[in-house]
C-alpha cells in the first residue's frame, strides 16, 4: 500500500477547498469499507484521503413526517436500522442497509458512501432510487441538488465534479398505503455481493386492491443501476394481479443489459431480474397489506 | 486385537491443552514472529498464464532505496543451466525448483518469477513493480479433455507419457496413465441387466486455510539455516530445503508455529525457500508472507477433473462391474492425487469385476496439493451419483443397496489390498437407524440424498518423547503439527497407558532439532501413528519407572506390578506407590525418567462414513438450501469425541462448499477471476444447518486402542448426496460440480 496523508476536516467548506486543491489524487473518507480496501490493495492511487466524519453536517438523521428523511452521507448503516420511524417509513432502504456486509462493517459503511463508491451492484441504490432519493451536493460552486437516478454515470463514476462532496440524501415522506422492498440474490447466505438486485416502492389504493403508481430499481445488470421507468410505468393504477406484475418483470428484463463475470452469467441475471422484480414488488405490497 | 474396553481417559472430553492460548489470542503464528533486523519480503508473480520467459531485470528495483535483495530463479543451484546432464530424478527437481521460481516458463497466473526483501513490505512491494519481466506469450490450456487434444498447447517440451511400463515418443501433457482391474469387467457386465454410463466433472477448489502461507528465515554466519513458519511437518519442509537449496539436512532447523488450518495445503513448500535465499543473500532474517490472492493463484489447489463411470447390476441389486476412468489436472508439473482417487472410487463396494484407468494430466494452473482425502471426493461424486441411479432405476432403497454390496472384512479392493476388519456396514446401519433416514421427506422441491465414501488412511514414521516431572506430570514432546486438536488425542493416548489425567500430560510440538523424524500431519495419520508412539513411549515409562520401584522396594523387577496409575509390589513384599509418588522419587532412585518411542506402524485402518442429507431448491433462482445434514462414519475409537465431531463437521462444511459454489473461475487468458474470499464462496454458518455427527466405532486391529483415522473421509461423501438430493427435490441428475445456482438454472431449462 502506498503512503498517503490523512487529513481531518472539520467543515464542508474545508473539505470542499482541500479536495478541489488535490484533485485526483484526493478522495473523500467516510466509512472506508471501500475506500481503504481499495488503498491497501492498490486498486485505487491516492495521496490524500479527506476524512469527513468530523463534519456536523454529514452527519445529520433526521427525520420528520412532514420533511421527510435527511441522511447525512458518513451516517453508518446500523443507526439507520436502528431508527423505527425510518424503519417504518422506508423499509427498502432498511433492507439494503441490513444486508451491507456484517455487523461490524455496518458500524461503519453508510448508504452515502455506497452511493459514492458507485458499484453497479451498490445495494443501497435501487432502494434510494424507488424512493426518490436525492443528493444534496456541496462544491466550490455552491450548492446543487441532483436524484439519486443521476448520480451514478459509469462503474465507480459519479456526477460528482471537480471539488464536489454528498453532503446529504434526501427522501421524500412516503405516501399513504405505500411502502418499499429491496433483496438481492446472492449463491451463499452472506458475504457476497449482489449478483442481481431489485427495490421496488409501490402506492396502492386506500382497498389495498389497486397500484397506484410503482417504481422499479436494478443493480448489477448494467454499468449503472437502474431506474426501469417503463416497468414502473405499466403498474400505474393497475389492479393487484400475477399477470401485472409478471408484465413489468418483462419489462424490467428488457433493459437489463448484463455481464457475465465470476459472480453470474449475463443469462443468469436477466433470468433473476424477473425473479428478483417480481419478488421485490409482491414484498412492497405485502408489506402495505400488513400494515393496520 | 483391540477390544471394546472401558477407559479412563479415552473417549473422554477434556479440554485441550492449546486452548487457552488460541482463545486468548497468545498462540504464536507465522504473522506473529518477530526478530530483531527482520526484512520484509515479497513475490513478483507472473500475470500471464502460460509464457516463455525471455529476460528479467532486477537492477531497477535492486535500486530502490530500502531493497536489500532481490533473487530470480537464477539464485537456486538448480538454475536450469545445471540440469542438462542429471538423470530422470533431475527432472522432478527441476519441477520442484521452478514451482518455487520459475526459471524458463511461467506455468500459471501467480507463478512466482522474482521476490524482493526491504525493510518493510510496501517497499518491498513496490519494488515488484520495478522489475522488469519479458514475457514471450503461449496460449494456455486449463482443462483436462483439452490439454489431451493433439494440437493441444505443450507445458513441458520434455514431458513424455509414462502409460502401462511405456513411455510415449513426443511431447504431452499427459504426464501419466495407468490401470486397475479386477476379474473380467466383460463378464460383469454381461451378467448386468441394467448398466448405467455417466460423465462427470468436478471444478478445481482451495483448501482455504484461514492462515496464509508464511515463513521467516535466518542464515547464520556458520551455515545454519533455520526457518520459523505454519507447516503440516517440519521435517518434510527440512527435506525440500534440503533438496530445493541443494543445502545439508543436518545445517536445516525448522520450528514449526502455530498452524491456522492446512487441510493437505500446507505440505508443499512456497515461500519458505524464498525467505531462506533471500536470508541468506541480505544476511538479514526476512520473513515472507502471502496474501489471499497468493494463496489462491500460487498454491495448490485440489484439482478439477473429468470423470467416466460404468457400473452394471442386476436386477435384484447386486454390482456386478465398474469401470472408471479418471482424468485429473495435475496443474502445471505431474502429481495430482489421481492415484488416491483410483484407490478410493469403488472401495465402498464389493465388485467382483473392475477396472480403473488413471490419466495425470499437466494444465496451465498452479500445481495441485492435497486436499483432505485427496482425489477421493472427485471420484466418489460419480461413483455414488451413479449407485443412487442404479437403485432408483431397480427401485431400491439407496442404503439397501449400499448393505446389498458393501465391502467387509476379506473383501478385494479393486487395487489390490484385502480389507482388515473394517466398518462401512456399521455406518450405513447406523444412517438407517438414526431419525433422519425415517423422518418424512415429502414437501415440493426438498431432496433427501444418501452417499457414502472411503478414504484408506496412512501410518508412516512418528516419534514421540516423554519426559517425567517430579509432580507426576509429564512432558510430552512430539513432531506432528496439530491442526484438529491432535495435541489432545495424543496426549491422551499416553494419559491412559500413565494411568494420569489428559490434563497431567503437557503436550509440546518441538523444531526438527528436537525430536525424532516424525512425518507430515496428513493422511489422517497423526492420532493413529504418533498416537501410537506416545502409547509406545508410555509403556516405555512404565517399564523404567517399574525398575525404580524394584530399586526403591528392593525387590525383583518382575514381581512391580502397574494398574490404573499405581505401582504394587507382588510375592510377598506389599508395597504400593502412586506414579505421582514414585515420580517425586526418581531422584533418589537413578534421575530423570525419559520414556522414548518412534514408530512406522503398518496397521492404519480403513475408514468410511456415510451422509444424509435434505436439500431444498429455490427453482425460480437455482439455490440449494441445506436443510438437515446428518453424517455417519466409523473411527474406530474416539480418541476425544469432540474433536471427532469437529473433523466430521468441518469435512462436512467443505465437502458442501466444493458441491454447491467453490470453484476456480477462469477467464479466456487463463486468469482466475475469483481469487478472494468474497467471490470464492466458502459456505459460512448461515449456509449451513447443524451437522449431526454419528460416531461409529469398529476398532481398528492395527491400533491399541482402536483407533482408524478421522480427518479425511467426512469431505467425499457431500457432492454426491447433495447431487442425488437435489435428484429427489426436482428430479434433474447433476453430474458437474460446482452445483452453483446458474448451473442448476441451466439444468432445470430455466435459462
Amino acid at each position: 500500500m502506498q503512503a498517503f496523508e490523512y487529513i481531518d476536516a472539520k467543515t464542508v467548506s474545508e473539505a470542499v477547498a482541500l479536495l478541489d486543491e488535490k484533485g485526483d489524487k484526493a478522495r473523500i473518507l467516510a466509512g472506508g469499507t471501500d475506500l481503504i480496501v481499495q488503498a491497501r490493495e492498490g486498486r485505487r492511487e491516492l495521496d490524500w484521503m479527506i476524512d469527513i466524519k468530523s463534519i456536523p453536517d454529514v452527519n445529520v438523521l433526521d427525520f420528520d413526517s412532514d420533511t421527510g428523511l435527511t441522511l447525512g452521507a458518513a451516517v453508518p448503516c446500523y443507526k439507520i436500522y436502528a431508527d423505527d420511524a425510518i424503519c417504518n417509513a422506508y423499509p427498502g432502504l432498511v433492507d439494503a442497509t441490513k444486508i451491507i456486509g456484517g455487523t461490524a462493517i455496518q458500524g461503519r459503511a453508510g448508504v452515502g458512501g455506497n452511493l459514492c463508491n458507485a458499484s453497479p451492484a451498490a445495494d443501497c441504490i435501487p432502494p434510494l432510487i424507488v424512493l426518490n432519493a436525492t443528493c444534496a451536493i456541496v462544491g466550490p460552486n455552491g450548492q446543487r441538488e441532483i436524484s439519486v437516478e443521476d448520480f451514478c454515470t459509469g462503474p465507480g463514476q459519479t456526477a460528482l465534479g471537480q471539488g464536489e462532496i454528498l453532503v446529504s440524501l434526501k427522501i421524500p415522506t412516503p405516501q399513504q398505503n405505500s411502502s418499499s422492498y429491496y433483496l438481492r440474490f446472492i449463491p451463499r447466505n452472506e458475504m457476497d455481493i449482489a449478483v442481481v438486485g431489485a427495490g421496488a416502492s409501490v402506492v396502492l389504493d386506500a382497498d389495498k386492491q389497486r397500484i397506484v403508481s410503482a417504481r422499479i430499481a436494478l443493480g448489477a445488470v448494467a454499468p449503472t443501476p437502474l431506474f426501469a421507468g417503463e416497468a414502473s410505468a405499466l403498474l400505474t393504477d393497475k389492479e393487484i394481479s400475477d399477470d401485472a406484475i409478471d408484465e413489468a418483470a418483462q419489462a424490467a428484463q428488457a433493459i437489463a443489459r448484463p455481464i457475465s463475470d465470476m459472480r453470474g452469467t449475463a443469462e443468469q441475471r436477466t433470468h433473476l431480474v424477473g425473479v428478483l422484480t417480481r419478488r421485490a414488488l409482491n414484498g412492497a405490497i405485502q408489506r402495505v397489506k400488513d400494515t393496520a | 486385537m483391540a477390544e471394546k474396553k472401558e477407559y479412563k481417559v479415552i473417549g473422554t472430553r477434556p479440554i485441550r491443552h492449546d486452548g487457552v492460548d488460541k482463545v486468548t489470542g497468545r498462540a504464536i503464528y507465522g504473522g506473529d514472529f518477530q526478530i530483531t533486523g527482520l526484512l520484509h519480503g515479497r513475490v513478483l508473480r507472473s500475470p500471464h498464464a502460460h509464457a516463455r520467459i525471455v529476460s528479467i531485470d532486477t537492477s531497477r528495483a535492486e535500486a530502490h532505496p530500502g531493497v536489500k535483495g532481490v533473487v530470480t530463479a537464477q539464485d537456486l543451484p538448480t538454475a536450469a543451466d545445471k540440469m542438462a546432464d542429471l538423470g530422470e530424478g533431475a527432472v522432478n527437481l527441476k519441477y520442484l525448483c521452478d514451482n518455487i521460481l520459475a526459471s524458463d516458463k511461467a506455468l500459471y497466473k501467480g507463478h512466482a518469477i522474482a521476490a524482493v526483501a526491504a525493510t518493510n513490505p510496501h517497499i518491498a512491494e513496490e519494488a515488484c513493480e520495478l522489475i522488469e519481466v519479458e514475457y514471450e506469450l503461449l496460449p494456455p490450456v486449463l482443462e483436462v479433455r483439452q490439454a489431451m487434444e493433439p494440437d493441444a498447447p505443450i507445458l513441458h517440451d520434455n514431458l513424455r507419457t509414462s502409460s502401462l511400463g511405456e513411455t510415449g515418443d513426443k511431447p504431452s501433457n499427459v504426464a501419466s496413465h495407468f490401470q486397475h482391474k479386477k476379474g473380467d469387467i466383460d463378464k460383469g457386465f454381461d451378467e448386468a441387466d441394467i448398466i448405467i454410463e455417466r460423465e462427470f466433472v468436478t471444478g478445481t477448489v482451495h483448501q482455504g486455510y484461514i492462515e496464509p502461507h508464511n515463513a521467516t528465515a535466518l542464515y547464520n554466519p556458520d551455515g545454519q539455516l533455520t526457518v520459523w513458519c505454519s507447516t503440516q511437518g517440519a521435517f518434510t519442509v527440512r527435506e525440500q530445503l534440503a533438496e530445493i537449496l541443494q543445502y545439508p539436512i543436518s545445517k536445516i532447523k525448522v520450528v514449526p508455529l502455530e498452524i491456522g488450518g492446512g487441510f493437505g495445503g500446507k505440505i508443499n513448500v512456497y515461500v519458505k525457500p524464498l525467505a531462506a535465499l533471500l536470508a541468506k543473500k541480505t544476511g538479514k532474517p526476512v520473513k515472507v508472507l502471502m496474501n489471499r490472492a497468493d494463496v489462491f493463484e500460487g498454491t495448490g489447489p485440489t484439482p478439477a477433473s473429468y470423470i467416466t463411470i460404468k457400473m452394471g447390476a442386476t436386477n435384484d441389486g447386486k454390482i456386478t462391474a465398474a469401470q472408471t476412468s479418471l482424468f485429473f489436472e495435475a496443474g502445471a508439473y505431474p502429481g495430482s492425487p489421481v492415484g488416491a482417487g483410483a484407490m478410493c472410487v469403488f472401495a465402498p463396494y464389493n465388485i467382483e469385476n473392475a477396472q480403473i484407468d488413471g490419466y495425470d494430466i499437466v494444465v496451465n494452473k498452479p500445481k495441485t496439493a492435497p486436499y483432505r482425502a485427496p482425489g477421493a471426493t472427485n471420484a466418489a461424486f460419480g461413483t455414488e451419483t451413479v449407485v443412487d441411479e442404479i437403485a432408483e432405476k431397480l427401485n431400491i432403497d439407496p442404503l439397501e443397496i449400499r448393505l446389498m454390496n458393501g465391502a467387509k472384512e476379506g473383501d478385494r479392493r479393486a487395487d489390490g489390498p484385502v480389507y482388515p476388519r473394517i466398518g462401512f456396514i456399521e455406518t450405513l446401519e447406523a444412517a438407517k437407524e438414526h431419525p433422519h433416514y425415517g423422518s418424512p421427506n415429502g414437501k415440493k422441491y426438498h431432496g433427501r440424498g444418501i452417499a457414502s465414501g472411503f478414504w484408506f488412511n496412512i501410518g508412516l514414521e512418528s516419534s514421540v518423547t516423554i519426559n517425567v516431572n517430579p509432580d507426576g506430570t509429564v512432558n510430552l514432546v512430539e513432531g506432528s503439527t496439530d491442526i484438529g486438536g491432535t495435541r489432545a488425542s495424543i496426549a491422551m493416548q499416553a494419559a491412559e497407558v500413565l494411568g494420569i489425567s489428559a490434563e497431567s500430560v503437557n503436550p509440546t510440538v518441538v523444531d526438527t532439532n528436537s525430536i525424532g523424524y516424525t512425518a507430515v500431519t496428513g493422511g489422517s495419520r497423526t492420532t493413529y501413528a504418533t498416537g501410537y508412539a506416545a502409547y509406545e513411549a508410555a509403556q516405555d515409562v512404565v517399564k523404567q519407572m517399574k525398575e525404580r520401584a524394584a530399586k526403591l522396594w528392593d525387590v525383583d523387577e518382575d514381581n512391580i506390578q502397574f494398574a490404573d496409575g499405581e505401582f504394587s509390589s507382588i510375592n510377598g513384599k506389599e508395597e504400593q506407590i502412586s506414579f505421582k509418588d514414585l515420580s517425586a522419587r526418581l531422584g533418589e532412585t537413578g534421575g530423570p525418567v525419559i520414556g522414548r518411542a518412534t514408530m512406522n506402524p503398518a496397521g492404519a485402518g480403513g475408514a468410511f462414513a456415510t451422509h444424509v442429507v435434505d436439500v431444498e431448491v429455490d427453482v425460480d433462482t437455482g439455490k440449494v438450501e441445506i436443510l438437515r445434514y446428518t453424517a455417519t462414519q466409523d473411527a474406530g475409537k474416539a480418541i476425544h469425541p469432540s474433536y471427532v465431531e469437529g473433523q466430521i463437521q468441518g469435512g462436512v462444511v467443505q465437502g458442501i462448499g466444493w458441491a454447491l459454489n467453490e470453484e476456480y473461475i477462469y477467464n479466456d487468458d487463463g486468469a482466475m477471476t475469483n481469487a478472494s474470499f468474497l467471490d470464492y464462496r466458502m459456505p459460512t454458518c448461515l449456509d449451513l444447518p447443524m451437522i449431526d455427527a454419528v460416531i461409529v466405532e469398529v476398532p481398528n486391529p492395527g491400533h491399541p486402542y482402536g483407533v482408524r483415522g478421522v480427518g479425511e473421509v467426512p469431505i467425499i461423501p457431500p457432492p454426491a448426496a447433495i447431487a442425488n438430493a437435489i435428484y429427489d427435490a426436482v428430479g434433474i441428475r447433476m453430474t458437474e460440480l460446482p452445483m452453483s445456482p446458474d448451473r442448476l438454472l441451466k439444468a432445470m431449462g430455466k435459462i
